[in-house]
């Protein structure tokens, strides 16, 4: 069963991973992924990440659950920032425990692309002159990454 | 049945949620978007383009010809740019 938090906090990646296989001994995998906020280029100051609570966290959820039909997963982790982020901080953490690597790979990869385009997270650019630069459009790539899951 | 709107739909629409009673004609969430559409101009900014917002169905995803019958919570936001 997988572990979903949408929070305003920071978080610590280091335990979160160490933690799907603390005290295990079936664990053969565990693969962690970090979102981290680029400044693109030094001209972004923050980002704004505004979310649709409840609905964030259900639709989290029902990605890990479409994960663990597919593969034979131990553990995952989610979890999501919103509110303001600065250049450097953490938004997104995603990791995976399995028996074996292929799983926890394939399956963090997964969540990654379900988190991009299901789950209902919109950021907006604050630019470091001050100026809003409005809604981040969705990326017709992360459309074509995440269509690769479905379907198949 | 309660309305939300998220980013630049909110800002378009000028609010965050409100109540909404619909006719009973209104029967899809394409519909309800065509119904709202004539409710203001901040409503016809954010519906402009009814191919670029998306729904949600108490909380769910839900396509432009699903049915809104019983809906208690409908959400209309952008296309999702987390992760």
């Amino acid at each position: 069963m997988a572990t979903v938090r949408v929070q305003r906090e920071d978080f610590a990646p280091g335990a979160e991973a160490e933690a799907l296989a603390h005290g295990r001994t079936d664990v053969g995998a565990v693969v962690s992924f970090v979102g981290y906020c680029r400044d693109e280029g030094g001209s972004l100051a923050a980002l704004e990440l505004e979310h649709y609570p409840g609905m964030a966290e259900e639709e989290v959820a029902r990605a890990a659950r479409e994960a663990e039909t597919r593969w034979p997963l131990l553990g995952a982790t989610v979890i999501h920032r919103y509110g303001r982020i600065a250049p450097g901080e953490r938004i997104v953490f995603v990791a995976v425990a399995a028996g074996h690597r292929g799983a926890a790979f394939a399956a963090a990869e997964m969540l990654m692309d379900y988190l991009k385009t299901r789950a209902p997270f919109w950021k907006r650019a604050i630019r470091r002159d001050g100026a809003i630069e409005g809604w981040i459009e969705a990326k017709r790539e992360d459309d074509r990454s995440a269509a690769r899951w479905s379907g198949g | 049945m309660k309305a939300l709107y998220f980013a630049w739909v909110r800002e378009r629409v000028g609010r965050a949620e409100e109540e909404l009673n619909p006719p009973p004609t209104v029967e899809t969430v394409g519909d309800l978007i065509a119904w709202l559409r004539e409710r203001g101009e901040g409503y016809a900014h954010a519906f402009d383009k009814p191919a670029a917002v998306r729904a949600a169905l108490d909380r769910v995803h839900a396509r432009s010809d699903a049915s809104i019958a019983g809906v208690k919570e409908v959400a209309f936001f952008p296309p999702m740019t987390g992760g």
